[in-house]
């Protein structure tokens, strides 16, 4: 489903040149679910941005769904953001001033679908992530991890092929923890959807299928994970 | 899709009131004075306009003197050097129409138990025709009246008003310094002139009898000055020099002698006292123009304020699918909003303003379609034009560097 081929990226800081990420090559399948790991400053975040279509790399090829998007304009990635990937942030990034629906439906605004809709189906995916009885609500009157839920909702609520979370346990206690990774597999195994997530913690990075692992803007390790091995026999 | 837009603009904009409110504060304080300062404008104009129109077209006044005379400047009027046959010559010239002598003077009015002093002043019946000034009530005096002197005035409104009341004057007869005459009619109100004098506060005997009788017998055959009507506007340099040439040869004046006497064009003034309010009614709307010009620096200033308060959001909605142009035109239209609504309560401003201006000191205000028009126009344009930096600055924003922003 996605593809990366020698894709580095370099930052200019001052005089010094900063290789983010070095060479790197990657295939994801549809269905994927892989867990990111590496010490901070390993290129992880830089990966997931260019993942994500936010960022660019500065040599190589990023193939997604077959296209090149390295051969894109910005509207064009803005686009593919909109319909093929969901994002979710470790601090979940809702907006303060706007009810749970009009988060959630949020990313249908800019796929130019009416009101009518909208409501329709973020009603619909906040009762898949179990928030409907809080649609109206404020994001600053629910808990963290119902936030994250809704942010969940939000990156759901376009179908996309691709999740990507960006450490989306780090600011949640284990127990809340838990029942987002919960409804990652759920979403993994049921929608088959392709789920990349980023973390420094082994438990959460268990819950995945594939684990990589970054030191120096290189992929260090590249392999199935215990659990997953263990449930394949 | 532009729905959805204008409800996030606005509430964008009730997100934070205080500052939404003192952004339009600007708006509605040019706004306000724009519409106040063009009415105020407008209202002069039409004023002036109204005086000029009441003063009667194509008018000379011919003044006896010179404004310097030999060296020394008299006033002109304070020599005897008009007399009746220039005003019946003047108007025997081909561009003239009509030519009204006239000697004013000063005097008591009494009629019963009511008093007035006003302007009485001697003239023909060609000075009705030249002031465009027909009677209200009963008539003017007519040529032979003037040929035989008699005891008759004709009053002007104000006069009217104050001596007679609600009763008809015509056929009454009045005193003046003393000795009685026939009041014949009551002249049409005609309001202010362009210098704010009362018109209508005015007595109009016939010449001769002011000549003979009213101001002594030294004024026989003399006059002050004498009103002339051209037939047209565009005859009136010609007939100008042709008055000038007649009155230097009636008044056998040597080549090199100055005139002693002055002639003026009323029209070519009163066209310049209109261009001049004109230029000041610009003047002002062009002064007020400059607080909207500052309002629209203000919603700018507040914008990109806006603009870097709202980085990470800005962020999130690029990262969920936002186009530059989705970004550019939210911001955009929230500028815009605030010029339009700062815009609307400017106009209702401006307009109470101009009323309470009107209701309050003796100006004369009037509300013109186009200046309500014009501001609402340019504070649309301020909205865009200022509110495009910053629209264009949240467009722009990277990604990854917004959603970072803390």
């Amino acid at each position: 489903m996605l593809k990366l081929a020698n894709v580095t990226k370099t930052y200019k800081m001052g005089d010094t040149i900063f290789h983010a990420l070095k060479d790197i090559n990657l295939q994801i399948d549809e269905g994927d679910y892989i867990a990111i790991m590496g010490p901070s400053g390993s290129g992880k975040s830089t990966f997931m941005n260019i993942l994500g279509c936010l960022d660019k790399a500065t040599s190589g090829n990023y193939f997604l769904n077959e296209t090149d998007t390295t051969t894109l304009d910005k509207d064009a990635l803005a686009s593919l953001r909109n319909h093929v990937i969901g994002f979710v942030f470790q601090g979940f990034n809702l907006l303060a001033r706007k009810n749970l629906i009009d988060n959630v439906a949020l990313p249908l605004v800019y796929a130019g679908i009416g009101a009518k809709e909208r409501k329709v189906r973020a009603l619909e995916v906040l009762k898949s992530v179990g928030l409907e009885a809080y649609a109206t609500y404020l994001p600053n009157q629910i808990s963290g991890g119902q936030q994250q839920r809704v942010a969940i909702a939000r990156a759901l609520i376009n179908r996309p092929k691709l999740i990507l979370a960006d450490e989306p346990t780090g600011n949640l206690d284990t127990k809340t923890s838990q029942e987002i990774m919960d409804l990652f597999c759920k979403l993994n195994d049921q929608e088959k959807i392709t789920i990349v997530l980023v973390t420094h913690e082994p438990d959460i990075a268990a819950y995945s299928k594939r684990l990589v692992n970054f030191v120096d803007g290189r992929i260090q390790h590249d392999g199935l994970t215990e659990h997953f091995q263990a449930s394949l026999v | 899709m532009i729905f959805m837009m204008l409800q996030e603009a606005w509430s964008a904009m009730s997100a934070n009131r205080l500052r939404t409110f003192l952004t339009m504060l600007g708006m509605v304080i040019g706004v306000g004075a724009v519409i106040l300062m063009s009415s105020i404008g407008a209202g002069t104009q039409a004023k002036v306009k109204e005086s000029i129109a009441s003063m009667g077209s194509n008018l000379f006044i011919v003044l006896a003197g010179s404004m310097t005379s030999g060296g020394v400047r008299i006033g002109s009027g304070g020599v005897q050097t008009l007399k009746m046959n220039d005003a019946s010559a003047i108007e025997e010239l081909s561009g003239i129409k009509a030519a009204a002598p006239v000697v004013p003077g000063t005097a008591q009015l009494v009629y019963q138990s009511s008093n007035w002093n006003t302007q009485v002043s001697g003239t023909t019946p060609a000075f009705f025709e030249v002031r465009d000034w027909p009677s209200e009530e009963g008539s003017v005096f007519s040529d032979s009246d003037v040929r035989s002197a008699t005891r008759v005035a004709v009053l002007g409104k104000t006069v009217a008003t104050n001596l007679f009341g609600d009763e008809n004057p015509v056929g009454k007869t009045i005193r003046i310094k003393n000795s009685p005459y026939i009041v014949l009619g009551v002249l049409a109100p005609k309001g202010q002139s362009l210098d704010g004098r009362d018109q209508d506060d005015t007595v109009m005997v016939p010449i001769t009898t002011a000549q003979t009788k009213l101001f002594g017998s030294q004024f026989k055959g003399v006059v002050r000055f004498i009103m002339v009507e051209a037939v047209s506007e565009s005859v009136m340099d010609k007939a100008e020099e042709e008055m000038q040439v007649l009155l230097r040869e009636n008044h056998k004046l040597r080549p090199n002698a100055e005139d002693d006497f002055t002639i003026r064009n009323l029209t070519a003034l009163a066209n310049t006292a209109a261009e001049t309010t004109k230029a000041m009614s610009l003047m002002l709307a062009a002064i007020a123009s400059i607080s909207l010009l500052v309002g629209g620096i203000g919603i700018m200033n507040i914008m990109l304020v806006s603009v870097t308060e709202r980085t990470r959001e800005i962020g999130i909605r690029i990262a969920i699918g936002a186009k530059q142009r989705n970004i550019l035109l939210q911001f955009l239209l929230e500028a815009l909003m605030i010029s339009i609504i700062g815009c609307l309560i400017g106009v209702c401003v401006g307009i109470g303003g101009a009323y309470g201006v009107g209701a309050f000191f003796p100006i004369s205000v009037v509300i013109t379609q186009s200046s309500i028009v014009i501001s609402f126009l340019v504070a649309t344009c301020v909205g865009v034009f200022f509110g495009f930096y910053p629209a264009r600055k949240a467009a722009n924003l990277e990604p990854i560097e917004a959603l970072r922003y803390q």
